[in-house]
């Protein structure tokens, strides 16, 4: 079943006419998504690719094609504007590839979301995939293997490594999520546990974090109580120095908050299992699970 | 972004928050006129650089402390003769110190009572949030250790901004009378304003001051702004001081790099924020220390790939370099040319680790081998750590 996209899902790219958009449009195409449109405004009527057909607006592109979920490629200085399009047009699932995207601008897309059904994941993020099944972001989808354990990470790269040492042992994935490395964003580590829980195809998990901020304690803290299938965890950045945006602009420790000593501290209360190095982060889910 | 105190004050000033009267000097004589227009005996004179500890710090020319009380327009001239062009050594500079290219001399003022006030992004909420104290003058943290109850924290609704009774009960939380109600509601208002206009992350006054005389303003305030929203702010940028920046930063900047300067010799090159603190924190687990962080990105152009490893080969303190890519935007044949391209460009001096995976890694890997560069292959990342570590070994 994994959770948030399959094989049903109908994807729309906004933003399908740049060299980005319309790059990861195709290669979610060939892992077999069921691409379906794509938005530039003043460029409506064409086609992409010689059988996608574009549209200047988003809610066109719904009306005409049923599309549910959205991956967005636009600028950041229009990138909130584009997530409050998608979510008008009341499109279900909304991923946010834009990295850059003002502080400010999110806050108000938070507040402007409170309430919609639509949920954003992002920004700043490589996207979902549902191995197998539907791919909707800039991962590379040959390292995926269809199976139990979900994976959640603020990084890009960074999951592609644990997704590789998983896919080689031999241990598919059922859904990996990119909640992206912004302050502030549309789906936390926590949102995403509570639906790896629920889902019956995951059966393990393995949750990625960073400094700066507080989602992987409070993700410990609701795993401790609600949930009994075990979790890994990795949290990079254990040697930056404080104050220091880390590349992510939600990488900071800030005013001595955020540490990765803190968030390791969490997770181990927790009774999950923290890998000592990036190297480690498969190994660290199998032992959990050996220790049952 | 960090500013400068006296540019601080003018984004105050251009604001309407009430701060002390000065001006910034470049010159002796500049300092002399300065103090002179400020028309009062109670004066101090600030050393400009961007780091703290100023007052106990020492110059390397023997002048002790970057902050001096003074009563003349002569007095304040000598000082800032002491200070500019001279370099200042704080305990957060470092010991090589900071070149005082600017002096900002104030008045000084009688304080009855110092409070603390700022602004921040709470990121659990989404929405900014005040946190402020009747503990001002020193360190926040100290009172959120001692004294948490003292601390008082208002979340403003993103949709509304504070409103007018917001300050009002903050003033009153903060023991204003009610006498100096007016004037504090209108800093705090201000304030807030200038955060969300300038797009800050963060603007922290320590100490608020309300004088003997019952004006309350801004006797300090450290900025910090949204980097993502700089574009959008020609104002603020302007106000950036490459002197104050480490060179590979201010190089790397040039060509879009995410870059951060560190202290060791093992230099990274690595795509994506999160596996390049990965890698730092690998590194560092077996014995070796990061020079750097170093984030190519995924839109990476094998121009900027050959920048950032010229940038990390000037380095002289790098005495091996760790190129790890996992390549999703970024392809593994992009990486390799960029490599092939630098390294023939500038001679490679030291020890070459390259780990490849991901989109295009068979294109890349026969790149580098084709190259015939003297080069060390990687398969894992612990394979590419431990490689790296060893080769900085003395033999």
């Amino acid at each position: 079943m994994a959770i948030l996209v399959d094989k049903n899902t109908r994807l729309l790219v906004q933003g399908i006419t740049g060299k980005a958009g319309g790059f990861h449009a195709r290669s979610c195409m060939e892992y077999g998504t069921n691409l379906v449109a794509g938005v530039t405004p003043a460029r409506g009527g064409e086609t992409f690719d010689g059988k996608i057909p574009v549209f200047d607006t988003v809610f066109e592109a719904r009306q005409q094609t049923g599309c549910n979920a959205t991956m967005i490629f636009v600028p950041a200085e229009f990138a909130a504007d584009s997530i409050m399009e998608a979510v008008d047009a009341g499109i279900e699932s909304i991923i946010c590839i834009t990295e850059g995207i003002p502080v400010l601008d999110m806050m108000k897309v938070r507040a402007g979301m409170a309430g919609s059904p639509s949920r954003l994941i992002g920004p700043n993020c490589p996207g979902i995939i549902t191995p197998g099944q539907c791919k909707i972001g800039i991962m590379p989808g040959y390292i995926h293997k269809p199976g139990k354990v979900g994976v959640v990470s603020r990084s890009g790269t960074l999951t592609y490594e644990a997704v590789w040492q998983l896919s080689s042992r031999g241990h598919g994935q059922s859904t990996c999520v990119g909640i992206g490395g912004d302050p502030i964003n549309g789906t936390s580590h926590l949102d995403v546990v509570r639906m790896f829980n629920e889902d019956p195809d995951t059966e393990a998990m393995i949750m990625i974090g960073e400094i700066g901020g507080t989602a992987e304690e409070e993700a410990a803290a609701w795993l401790a109580d609600n949930c009994k299938k075990p979790v890994a965890a990795f949290i990079a950045g254990a040697t930056a120095p404080p104050g220091r945006r880390m590349g992510h602009a939600g990488a900071i420790v800030s005013g001595g908050k955020g540490t990765a000593a803190g968030k390791i501290e969490a997770l181990q209360a927790a009774g999950i299992e923290v890998a000592q190095t990036p190297a480690d982060m498969a190994d660290a889910l199998l032992r959990r699970v050996a220790r049952g | 972004m960090n500013i400068h105190e006296y540019q601080a004050k003018e984004l105050l000033d251009k604001f309407g928050v009430t701060n002390t009267p000065g001006g910034v000097a470049s010159t002796p004589e500049e300092a002399e006129k300065v103090a002179r227009s400020l028309g009062t005996n109670n004066l101090v004179v600030k050393a400009q650089v961007h780091a703290g500890g100023r007052g106990k710090g020492t110059f390397t020319n023997g002048f002790k402390g970057g902050v001096h009380l003074c009563k003349t327009a002569n007095q304040a001239r000598d000082i800032a003769a002491q200070m500019l062009g001279h370099t200042l050594v704080t305990h957060q500079t470092g010991p090589e110190g900071r070149v005082v290219r600017k002096v900002l001399i104030s008045q000084s003022v009688e304080i009855a009572r110092e409070l603390y006030f700022a602004i921040l992004i709470d990121r659990a909420i989404s929405a900014p949030v005040i946190v402020a104290s009747t503990e001002g003058g020193v360190d926040i943290e100290s009172v959120a250790a001692r004294s948490p109850e003292k601390i008082v924290r208002m979340p403003v609704n993103p949709l509304y901004g504070l409103l007018p009774f917001q300050t009002r009960k903050l003033a009153k939380l903060l023991g204003m009378a009610s006498g100096e109600m007016r004037l504090a509601c209108k800093l705090f208002a201000n304030l807030y304003k200038l955060f969300i206009r300038s797009d800050c992350s963060m603007v922290e006054v320590n100490p608020l001051v309300v004088t003997k005389g019952g004006d309350v303003l801004a006797l300090d305030a450290k900025f910090n702004f949204d980097d993502n929203a700089l574009f959008r702010h020609p104002e603020i940028s302007a106000y950036r001081d490459i002197e104050e920046e480490d060179p590979r930063e201010v190089e790397a900047s040039k060509s879009n790099l995410s870059y951060i300067g560190l202290d060791g010799n093992i230099a990274c090159l690595v795509n994506g924020a999160g596996l390049a603190m990965a890698t730092m924190d690998i590194i560092k687990h077996h014995g070796g220390e990061p020079a750097n962080f170093l984030d190519v990105g995924g839109g990476a152009t094998e121009q900027q790939v050959t920048e950032a490893f010229k940038i990390l080969i000037s380095d002289k303190r790098v005495k091996a370099i760790l190129v790890n890519i996992f390549g999703g935007i970024m392809k593994c044949d992009i990486i390799a040319q960029g490599i092939i391209n630098a390294v023939k460009a500038v001679h490679l001096p030291v020890p070459l680790v390259v780990r490849l995976e991901g989109t295009n890694v068979e294109v890349g890997r026969r790149l580098l081998n084709g190259s015939n560069l003297p080069l060390v292959a990687a398969t894992d990342i612990a394979d590419a750590a431990q490689k790296v570590v060893a080769a900085v070994q003395p033999a």
